[in-house]
């Protein structure tokens, strides 16, 4: 059972990242097109250095 | 929205004011870069947001361009000297139309930030979730003594702060119920959260068998999914009004020493000269001080016909001036014009509105005793039946947990946003929280004519009738007006073989009409008194001949047969107000097969036979784009207006449709019937389900396991429903 003391931090941490990683979306804004993103994907021109704000 | 429509300089505010957005923005051409705002109804692919982008970057002195293709708006940031003009020019050589915004109006921030917060809480409350289910789940396959305390424990440090975090929402409308002496849905919720914590915490110290973290926290979730989902809805309405707004800015010309300046509104004052040129709204209440031009006075009347104004006239805020450039002096201004004495009825009809009953209210005024009455039966029960307050208290909390409303919360978001959803892709928009429900029980139809069921744009009657070269003359000497009747008469010219005519020395007489030189003689188009013809109405005359008169009507609104046809079918009575004169009126009457039309009637009348019909029992669903509508709008059960109206008259209905089709009214109604029928299914699927629990709970066989699989079944089966709207 020692393996849980090991296990649950570690799942939590992931679960944690999770989070962070859509505190991060919200916050640069990434749901305020998701038209204009699922298109932009398919274009052919790429947008190697979009302009970060 | 390909659908969005693009009606004629008269009737687009948007056309009307661009050049003056242009203009101010040339005028904030100060020392710093800035950003322009343009709205593009017609991009639609990847290929439109290359093209905008990559087109606009071409231009000196573009910096960036970010395309939103949800809200088929670009905002460009340039460098000082770049007129919006330049960009719109640039863009309409590429083939995409684009209209500037009022940045100043388009600040839809405040809605935007409410749904990231409300989103971010929803994040953090399904962490939680998922986190606590799975520890929950060893805990229900039987982990005992120091593990599942161990588990609880680890619930507990997530789930307080999480709910503390994520269920404030809830806490604070709660709170400010309380505070107004009244109960709302939120005061459930609130406790049921906070005790289920509270106790679950003290079953944890004590190391009880159950804990109701994981309900706890999943109701928080689900309730939170529907308030989000609520917000969503009413934000993206929202900033789709503001950006209609944002297309007819607040500016006037006014003539100071130095020439016309573009102003805002509320600076103009009593007694400044204003300049308004063709094509533009006439912006306060006034009097003509010099030129001579015609005015569209639709949108105050409903008259189709143009009105001569020369010097000493008085003109109204919300006419449009038609040819000649006039100089008016301003003698209300704000709160003092015939338009804005119309918002006041806006206001009053606001209340009535707020106080509509929602289905979900009427049944969380009914909902919410009952859980309370409900878990302080079950605590009282088990009070006096075994004495042990804890058994009591955790009776009491599954109770609240079990009953607590999670249909009401998300039920209603879902049906409404899945429908509004639909409403938005067939061009409409619903600006009033209520208005669905509303549109669902409407039994009478009221419309307005001129640009309701017509589309306010003459067309000239019977071209074939006229002789090609009287035609061709006509269409020569109209090339170069901008005249509404003059555009008529080129489109109607326009595919037709007719012999070539050459007419020279062509001029515009403001108000009058158009002069030129044919053959040597002088010809004529425009206002009989002037070219010299009897009666009234629009007159060709070549020197020398007999002068031919020319009839226009108004086109007949996309759809509005098939809406007029589809009521009678569904035997909703169909009723036509006009402010206009009897003959065009009764014979779109007839043509639509409306048996029960008035003509000729004044503003406040129309607003009287709504208020009337409504006294009768009738729920009157009104249409209507003028400012003699902005009464019968507000007094209707439900409202709907044209995108072509004026800012005052979108402002009063609770929808506004987009397209210019008239039939997805129709359709509105349907979908509208449907999504009511939904809501009511969904509260009968909760009806039943606690029914079923509510005993189970009362009981004391309610486990924490059961109470997470009942509320999480409830959820997806009214979600799932909620879908079927269609």
């Amino acid at each position: 059972m020692e393996v849980l003391s090991v296990l649950i931090p570690v799942s939590l941490g992931l679960g944690l990242l999770g989070l962070l990683a859509f505190w991060w979306t919200m916050k640069s804004r990434q749901y305020d097109d998701p038209e204009g993103d699922s298109h932009r994907i398919l274009r052919d021109d790429y947008d190697d250095k979009p302009k970060q704000d | 929205m390909s659908l969005a429509e693009h009606p004629s300089a008269a009737a687009c505010p948007g056309c009307v004011v661009g050049p003056e957005i242009a203009d101010r923005a040339e005028r904030q051409r100060s020392a710093t870069a800035h950003d322009v705002h343009l709205s593009l109804p017609s991009i639609h692919c990847a290929g439109c947001i290359s093209g905008v982008e990559r087109g606009l970057m071409q231009l000196d002195g573009v910096e960036d361009v970010r395309v939103n293709l949800t809200r088929k708006r670009a905002t460009v940031h340039v460098a000082p000297g770049v007129e919006t003009d330049d960009l719109v020019r640039h863009l309409a050589q590429l083939g995409f139309d684009a209209q500037p915004l009022d940045g100043a109006t388009l600040s839809a921030g405040e809605s935007d930030r409410a749904a990231r917060d409300l989103a971010m809480r929803l994040g953090v409350a399904g962490f939680s979730m998922m986190n606590i289910m799975l520890l929950s789940v060893a805990v229900w396959s039987g982990a005992a003594d120091a593990t599942r305390d161990l588990f609880h424990w680890i619930s507990a440090a997530i789930a307080i702060p999480t709910v503390l975090f994520a269920g404030q929402p809830f806490f604070r409308s709660a709170g400010a119920a309380l505070r107004a002496g009244r109960l709302n849905m939120d005061v459930p919720i609130s406790l049921a959260i906070l005790l289920a914590t509270g106790v679950s915490l003290s079953e944890t110290m004590l190391s009880g068998k159950h804990a109701y973290f994981d309900a706890a926290v999943s109701l928080t979730f689900f309730l939170l999914a529907g308030r989000y989902l609520d917000q969503k809805m009413r934000g993206s309405a929202r900033s789709a009004a503001a950006e209609l707004a944002a297309l007819e800015a607040p500016l006037a010309l006014r003539l100071s020493v130095d020439g016309p300046e573009t102003v805002r509104l509320p600076e103009v004052t009593v007694g400044d000269l204003l300049l308004v040129r063709p094509g533009a709204k006439v912006p306060v209440d006034g009097v003509v001080t010099d030129g001579m031009s015609e005015l569209d006075r639709a949108f105050l009347t409903g008259e189709t016909d143009p009105v001569a104004v020369g010097e000493g006239e008085t003109v109204r805020a919300g006419e449009v001036n038609l040819t000649g450039v006039l100089t008016m002096r301003a003698t209300a201004v704000g709160e003092d014009t015939l338009l804005h004495g119309l918002a006041d009825l806006v206001s009053v009809a606001e209340e009535s509105k707020s106080r509509y009953n929602s289905l979900a209210n009427r049944a969380s005024r009914i909902y919410s005793p009952l859980v309370h009455i409900m878990a302080l039966a079950g605590f009282l029960t088990w009070m006096w039946a075994t004495g042990e307050f804890r058994t009591s208290m955790m009776i009491a909390v599954s109770l609240l947990i079990i009953t607590c409303p999670c249909a009401l919360g998300l039920a209603v978001p879902a049906v409404s946003t899945v429908a509004s959803g639909r409403l938005f892709r067939l061009g409409m928009l619903v600006k009033h929280g209520t208005a669905l429900e509303r549109l669902a029980e409407v039994t009478h139809v009221v419309f307005d004519k001129t640009g309701t069921l017509t589309l306010g744009k003459p067309a000239l009657v019977d071209p074939e009738a006229l002789a090609p070269e009287t035609l061709a003359l006509a269409a020569a000497l109209a090339e170069g007006s901008d005249h509404p009747r003059s555009r008529a008469i080129v489109a109607a010219a326009e595919g037709r073989d007719l012999p070539r005519v050459r007419v020279t020395e062509i001029g515009e007489t403001p108000g009058y009409g158009v002069r030129g030189l044919w053959q040597g003689r002088e010809v004529r188009l425009g206002r009989a008194e002037w070219v010299g013809g009897e009666g009234s109405g629009t007159v060709l005359a070549v020197e020398g001949a007999a002068p031919v008169s020319l009839a226009f009507e108004d086109v007949l609104r996309p759809g509005a047969a098939e809406l007029v046809r589809e009521l009678k079918a569904q035997d909703v009575p169909v009723t036509l107000l006009s402010g206009d004169a009897e003959g065009p009126v009764s014979a779109l009457a007839a043509e639509l097969g409306i048996d029960d039309w008035q003509a000729g009637i004044l503003p406040g009348d129309k607003a009287e036979v709504v208020a009337t019909l409504g006294e009768g029992g009738a729920k009157v669903l009104m249409v209507g784009d003028g400012l003699n509508d902005v009464g019968a709008l507000a007094a209707a059960h439900v409202s709907i207006a044209p995108a072509s109206a004026l800012e005052a008259t979108r402002v009063a209905a609770d929808m506004v449709l987009l397209s210019s089709d008239l039939s997805n009214v129709a359709e509105a109604l349907r979908l509208a019937r449907v999504a009511r029928k939904r809501i009511l299914e969904n509260f009968g699927a909760a009806g039943v389900y606690n029914m079923v629990s509510i005993p189970i709970a009362f009981a004391g066989f309610a486990s924490p396991l059961a109470a997470a699989i009942a509320m999480s079944t409830s959820s997806i089966v009214v979600s799932l429903n909620a879908l079927r709207t269609r």
